[in-house]
């Protein structure tokens, strides 16, 4: 009974996105403070209303144009794997670097809830974050949490349901580049479209083509590979 | 259209910094996110972080803590873990009694008595009384600076050593996660992003002694190195001979990656970057209970699902007999030779032979060969121990040798596994079965026949 | 106001702040400075050097990110007087 929904933890490396995982999932399963320590994907499950969310503890990556395999495997997972939730994990104490994942997560996917851990240590060094502002800028949930300490959980939670069962629908503001770029991007754009459909971003996927992602085009010849056979 | 055409068409649109003024976009982005949604009161700075990093990083207390660090941590697991292991081996031991008593109550044929007893239950009980308590105590310390952000901060400091033999800092944090499990170790030098130093972290990895020879090592250490200590004394004396052999097998990684990053690996070190994360207190209760019972857990499941299937093959072997030798003889017989050679002997070499699936099970396969020839039958406490390996000619050369080889012999079965996984090569799996191997023979060999010549011993 | 003052990170001292103009890599390792948020515009501040001397820790984009002199040495920047 109930329908289950897999949700996505991505984030930077020291976020306490472990933390956050083991505490939801109450998998017993080890938690590291150092660049990269969670290597496979440890999965659990969390019950709410009668529904299963089965997370997904993603490699902690600083970047998805996939530098190294962490980044590869936390890419592909968001992008083909298409959980229904990402949750992306972000440090409240060096949000600046930490946005710069969440606006590359927002680029891929639609339905992203930005999760602002650390707070408490965070308004201790007197740091305070209007997550309204934010979400509002994002056009995706803004939600502060204390992993540690197990604060706002139950609205993390609720804003999971509530994506999943659509009632709130994630408008992810699109990043907008310089002209030059945005030129070349509408240049390839159609004909991305015409070859991933609504499988994927086309806008994403011309913008790595542009960038010279040859990983990601292997990955998309191989899972889309039977669609060329028939063009 | 495909989409390789696509990607030249987008090739002839890019530009050479386009990544620049993507990723530009992108902070500059993050910036006004931060400048419009979050306020910044006191001062921004981390000043607890500051102040350790001062000492913990620092020039002159940087290393001698990093050392005591070190060395606290093995003390800790070796004072802490013997009176429950003695505790476990007594509770078995007498366990075994009503075992026996049953077995003969149900008036079973002996071989049902021997596969069952003294062999599996014996080489299990032993694997738990042995290795629990040292993992019970180091996985949950070892978490505990790792949770609090100390070890990225020991691949900082260490850099610059490793630079010089043409390896990656973090490839400290790789071996460090050795001492819990090479095979956990060798996946996460994912870490290391660039391919050359990754391979040199992958193949020198098991010169640091994973919790699967710490049984081993410390056991020996304390029969042999310490036995004229006792008391809080004779742990010190066995840390200091374990800190000995753990430095010997760093000096040993320092050589390996120096000799393959001038031959096989040649380069130049590339792709640095270390991220120094803020100090963070952990969650003590949650991260001494999570670890005990994640890591020590799952490490004694898979020591005991390997220790069961070979304790029961070594008894097999012990107990089939071709003539009036047993097969296990035979195997023994042939490796004697060899094995005096490296100041070991047959019984030892075959252990390590069939020891290859885990390194935990090397000492009981040894202990049951050397029981099958029907010299003691139980083994009640580590006293019985020692007179065990003395009855069959051991000294402090053999114990020593014996940890050597352990120390720096090929890697088990399941990090060979993943070496294989993780590098997807035949070539590079064998050699990282093949160096160690020759290392581990050349160390004792030379350090026998310098003690035979001189006449030492 | 004087004349700005390039130098290269590896240079800085101990509590300079410096906003990057340069990076003169290529290939992986430009890409992953770049994520790490050693931008150009971005300002980094010199926080200590490893005891071996190298690598230095710099404070960049909120975080702490030790760079080896090799990388270090191939960034630029404007060495900015207080109160700047």
């Amino acid at each position: 009974m109930g329908s289950s929904y897999r949700i996505a933890l991505a984030g930077n490396p020291n976020t306490g996105k472990s933390t956050l995982f083991n505490a939801l999932t109450g998998l017993r399963q080890h938690t590291g403070n150092w660049a990269g320590k969670t290597v496979s994907l440890a999965q659990g499950n969390v019950q709410y209303k009668g529904k299963t969310f089965h997370l997904i503890d993603l490699p902690g990556t600083y970047s998805l144009f996939s530098n190294s395999s962490d980044e590869e495997v936390a890419r592909n997972y968001i992008v083909f794997e298409k959980p229904d939730v990402t949750v992306v994990v972000l440090d409240a104490t060096s949000l600046e670097r930490n946005f710069n994942l969440a606006l590359q997560v927002l680029e891929m996917t639609k339905n992203v809830i930005i999760c602002i851990n650390l707070i408490d240590v965070a308004e201790k060094q007197g740091i305070t974050i209007n997550e309204r502002i934010l979400t509002n800028r994002l056009g995706v949930p803004v939600i502060k949490i204390s992993a540690r300490n197990k604060k706002g959980f139950p609205m993390l939670l609720d804003t999971i349901d509530r994506i999943v069962t659509g009632a709130i629908e994630c408008q992810p503001v699109p990043m907008a580049y310089p002209d030059e770029i945005e030129e070349k991007i509408k240049k390839i754009e159609p004909k991305v479209f015409e070859l991933v459909g609504n499988q994927l971003s086309a806008r994403w996927v011309s913008l790595r083509l542009l960038d010279g992602d040859e990983k990601l085009l292997n990955e998309i010849n191989q899972r889309f590979g039977q669609k060329e056979v028939v063009e | 259209m495909s989409i390789q055409q696509l990607y030249m068409e987008a090739q002839q649109l890019s530009s050479a910094k386009l990544r620049d003024d993507i990723v530009q976009q992108l902070y500059e982005k993050s910036h006004r996110l931060c400048s419009e949604g979050i306020k910044y009161t006191k001062s921004k700075r981390d000043t607890r972080t500051e102040k350790l990093d001062a000492i913990f990083t620092s020039p002159i207390f940087g290393f001698p803590i990093m050392l005591t660090m070190l060395g606290v941590l093995f003390y800790l697991t070796i004072a802490g873990a013997n009176i429950p292991s003695s505790m476990l081996a007594e509770f078995f031991g007498s366990l075994e009694k009503y075992l026996t008593a049953f077995f003969s109550f149900l008036n079973t044929p002996e071989w049902v008595h021997g596969v069952l007893v003294l062999g599996l239950y014996r080489g299990t009980t032993w694997v738990i009384s042995v290795m629990l308590p040292p993992m019970a105590i180091f996985f949950p310390t070892f978490a505990l600076l790792e949770n609090y952000g100390y070890l990225p901060r020991v691949a900082f400091n260490m850099d610059r050593l490793f630079k010089r033999v043409g390896a990656h800092g973090k490839q400290s944090l790789t071996m460090a996660m050795g001492f819990g499990c090479n095979a956990a170790a060798v996946i996460s030098t994912r870490i290391i992003e660039s391919p050359r130093e990754r391979m040199l972290a992958i193949l020198t990895n098991n010169f640091v002694p994973c919790n699967g020879r710490w049984g081993t090592l410390i056991v020996l250490a304390s029969l042999f190195m310490a036995a004229n200590f006792t008391g809080g004394l004779k742990s010190l004396v066995t840390t200091g001979v374990i800190v000995g052999i753990v430095m010997f097998g760093i000096i040993v990684t320092f050589f390996v990656s120096w000799v393959l990053s001038k031959t096989a690996l040649k380069g130049i070190p590339t792709h640095y970057t270390l991220e120094l994360p803020p100090y963070r207190k952990p969650k003590i209760f949650d991260t001494v209970v999570r670890s005990s019972l994640t890591r020590s857990w799952s490490v004694l499941m898979r020591a005991v699902k390997v220790a069961a299937p070979a304790a029961i093959l070594t008894w097999v072997f012990a107990n089939i007999f071709i003539g009036d030798t047993s097969i296990l003889m035979y195997a023994v017989e042939f490796l004697d030779p060899f094995g005096k050679l490296l100041g070991l002997d047959g019984y030892i070499m075959m252990a390590f032979i069939l020891g290859l699936p885990a390194n935990e099970i090397v000492l009981p396969i040894l202990l049951m060969g050397y029981l099958s020839t029907g010299s003691l039958t139980e083994v009640d406490s580590l006293v019985d121990l020692k007179q065990i390996f003395l009855d069959h000619g051991w000294t402090w050369l053999t114990a020593l040798n014996m940890m050597l080889f352990s120390l720096l012999h090929y890697p088990c079965g399941t990090t060979l596994i993943n070496i294989y996984k993780e590098t997807k090569s035949k070539k590079w799996t064998f050699l990282a079965f093949l160096i160690p191997t020759v290392i581990a023979i050349l160390v004792p060999l030379i350090i026998t026949q310098t003690v035979r010549f001189f006449g030492w011993m | 106001m004087s004349i700005p003052k390039i130098i290269k990170l590896v240079n800085g001292e101990k509590g300079n702040l410096i906003r990057i103009t340069s990076l003169n890599l290529e290939g992986v390792m430009r890409r992953r400075l770049l994520d790490l948020g050693f931008v150009a515009g971005a300002i980094v501040e010199v926080i200590r050097k490893s005891p071996l001397g190298d690598p230095i820790a710099f404070r960049v984009s909120q975080t702490t990110i030790a760079l080896r002199k090799e990388e270090s040495s191939q960034i630029e920047g404007v060495l900015m007087t207080n109160g700047e």
